[in-house]
């Protein structure tokens, strides 16, 4: 086991199975010289400019020319630094890249990562370069979404990303790149579309993405101490999306808040609520309640941001109120 | 007009004089070019022309159908013919090309089976084609995002070395009016700042819908390529022996690691953008009368007949073998079968997903019913 960091898992990742299959090729702005966040660090020294593609900025270009190279037989890791920056590249990400397979009837596969750093977490990015968009993505069939927790899931998720014959976006999350954790020194994959139970809990569950799981497990931490048992669910992936694992927390616990850090409305919790209104009615107790980022553009004030953002007070005042603790509710 | 200013590209500059690059006049006419030697033998002109004539005939029996409301839509080549057979014939096999909604000629060219181009356009597939069996991408309807799928995929020919003299390279496709999209500016950035192996081939057919050219661009196409660091040239785009040539060339320099070339092939767009549109609505029937004695084809006929290369028999076996081909076509498109409904669901993913496999499912049950019903009944 070693110890390191959410970004040092990403290169980590990226060096395991650039050793692993050497069609794999990273492109993207500063790439070469490691990156603004520093998430592809010593992957030009180690595997050569023709492995590495530091690019001009343009992020059509990226997504674009990933998708040809994929075609010409590469697996290309693109990185868009930002994901706020999906939004220059749309037509790449959301017309062209996931509908390969589809529109050549099966006849050409489109193995690509799209990743990149997402998300708030307070860190003062505003309105343009801190949101969470994994939305944006999951609203387009074709593409896989991933979005870790962890270092460990940074570097499982990542791996398994470009190992996949699809298009997969893995959104990295910007508030936790310096988080560290110990990470197994094998060969390290965590398979797409498998949700993991990372607290057990009888009274309610608590699904999770990214930074949302540490939220969730802090609140569980603070929920404990008034007697509630959460369990937290965190989802690891959108796309394929889990949903038997949260239909199976349910089961057991028969409450269910889920918990987002995008704006709500039209948010990945909202199909997380529809699948349990249709699948899990009948083990509910209680209403499905949400709890996510505002819908507002994301303030860059620090005292704002705190307030529009998800957290651990939030959660825990509504878990609370869901159980009959409190009165209010939250939104 | 200051074009000729700032850094240019490394080393390749022909074909920046401004001419019109012209092998065979309208009139049907041979000329000679210094920097495009053509040699070809009487045969292949004949050749050249078959295509010619064959792609027109898919074209007219394509709006036909459309006509007749067997195709939801079609993009009509008429007028583009050269530019396309001409660029088409110029690949080798191992060549990639990326095209538009409109490239009915280089698809013939690259093999592929007319029938498999309506079946997009009769909307009962994406095209349906193997990319890599004719080397030949799908159409890409949405404008200029192909020019960068084309300059990655030479990037990733580039990464794996396949240049030199029997090395590859792509052609991608795209009319005057990509030209002002970001996706083609990004397309010549990148190739220009990687040295890809691409060559650009810009169809300027005067119109974008019904934007004419001079409201797109205040200099001429091909001079933009200069910007980029790039050689660019115009060659006559209704002229099948120089479209043939400046491609082979361009082309053997991308293989080489010299680079892209921006091709802008000057024609007209004879016909309505698509069956959808009404181009009397925005231009003058004089100006397509005028293109009209630039026709593609009648000039190579003009050359045939005026050098004694072609009789008669000829010129009625060409005929006669592309009513064949209208007929085969016209048969393929009425036979082919609508999609079985499942196939909704497939090749969404590469490999089972629950949400993908709970909707079929579900819709598989669906039309069962319907099955149970009638036994009921």
């Amino acid at each position: 086991m070693a110890e390191l960091t959410y970004r040092q898992a990403i290169a980590a990742a990226l060096a395991q199975e650039m050793a692993r299959d050497e069609r794999v090729v990273l492109l993207g702005e500063d790439v070469a010289s490691g990156g603004v966040f520093k998430t592809t660090t010593g992957l030009r020294e180690r595997f050569g400019p023709d492995r590495v593609w530091n690019t001009p900025i343009s992020e059509q270009a990226i997504a674009g020319a990933a998708m040809g190279a994929a075609m010409a037989g590469l697996r290309p890791v693109a990185e868009i630094m930002f994901s706020d920056f999906y939004a220059t590249c749309w037509d790449q990400v959301a017309n062209e890249i996931p509908k390969v397979r589809y529109m050549t009837g099966g006849q050409l596969s489109m193995p690509l990562v799209l990743r990149g750093a997402n998300g708030s977490g307070g860190l003062g990015f505003g309105s343009q370069h801190g949101q969470s968009v994994e939305n944006w993505a999951m609203c387009v069939p074709g593409i896989k979404i991933a979005s870790p927790a962890t270092p460990a899931e940074a570097f499982g998720l990542l791996a398994a990303a470009i190992r996949d014959n699809d298009p997969v976006i893995v959104f990295e999350h910007k508030a936790l790149y310096s988080r560290k954790e110990q990470c197994p020194d094998d060969e390290h994959v965590i398979p797409l579309g498998r949700a993991a139970v990372v607290r057990p809990g009888r009274d309610c569950t608590l699904v999770a993405l990214s930074i949302t799981v540490g939220i969730c497990l802090a609140a569980a931490d603070e929920l404990a101490t008034h007697g509630i048992e959460a369990e937290v669910i965190d989802l690891r992936t959108l796309v394929p999306l889990d949903a038997a694992a949260v239909l199976a927390s349910v089961a057991r616990t028969s409450r269910l808040v889920v918990v987002e850090e995008n704006p709500g409305q039209l948010g990945w919790g909202a199909s997380i609520a529809a699948i349990a209104a249709q699948e899990a009615f009948y083990d509910l107790t209680a209403p499905v309640i949400r709890i996510s980022g505002g819908n507002v553009p994301l303030p860059v004030a620090a005292s704002l941001e705190a307030e529009v953002d998800v957290s651990v007070p939030r959660v825990v005042a509504g878990v609370r109120a869901l159980l009959g603790q409190l009165r209010q509710s939250t939104g | 007009m200051a074009v000729d200013s700032g850094a240019a590209g490394p080393q390749r500059l022909e074909g920046t004089g401004g001419e019109l690059i012209q092998l065979l006049t309208p009139e049907g006419e041979r000329v000679e070019h210094p920097d495009y030697p053509l040699d070809i033998s009487t045969e292949e002109i004949k050749a050249l022309f078959r295509d010619l004539v064959l792609v027109r005939r898919i074209d007219t029996e394509a709006i036909a159908l459309q006509r007749q409301g067997e195709l939801g839509i079609w993009a009509s080549l008429l007028g583009q013919e050269a530019a396309q057979v001409g660029s088409g014939r110029a690949l080798g096999p191992k060549d990639m090309a990326f095209p538009t909604y409109r490239e009915h000629g280089v698809a013939w060219c690259r093999g592929l089976d007319p029938a498999k181009l309506l079946e997009l356009f009769r909307g009962v597939s994406h095209g349906g084609w193997d990319p890599n069996e004719h080397n030949f991408h799908l159409y890409t309807i949405v404008i200029g995002s192909q020019t960068l799928h084309a300059t990655g995929y030479a990037m990733g020919i580039q990464r794996d070395g396949a240049v030199g003299e029997d090395g590859e390279a792509v052609i991608v496709y795209f009319g005057d009016g990509a030209t002002s999209q970001g996706d083609v500016n990004e397309s010549f950035i990148w190739a220009s700042v990687f040295n890809a192996p691409v060559v650009f081939f810009c169809q300027n057919n005067q119109w974008a819908i019904s934007e004419p050219l001079e409201r797109q661009s205040r200099i001429p196409l091909y001079q933009r390529a200069r910007g980029f660091g790039f050689p660019g040239l115009r060659v006559d785009g209704n002229d099948v022996l120089a479209c043939l040539a400046v491609t082979r060339k361009a082309m053997q320099a991308a293989r080489e690691g010299q680079g892209p070339t921006l091709i802008e092939a000057f024609t007209y767009r004879m016909g309505a953008h698509t069956t959808t549109d009404d181009p009397t609505r925005y231009r003058l029937a004089a100006e397509l009368e005028s293109w009209k004695l630039k026709d593609p084809l009648e000039r190579v006929r003009a050359y045939l007949v005026r050098t004694g290369a072609a009789d008669a028999d000829f010129f009625a076996a060409v005929d006669a073998e592309a009513g064949e081909l209208g007929t085969r076509v016209r048969k393929s498109c009425l036979t082919m079968p609508d999609p079985q409904p499942l196939t909704i669901f497939e090749n969404v993913y590469s490999e089972p997903n629950a949400q993908v496999a709970y909707e079929r499912d579900r819709f598989a049950a669906y039309l069962d019913s319907f099955d149970s019903e009638e036994v009921g009944a």
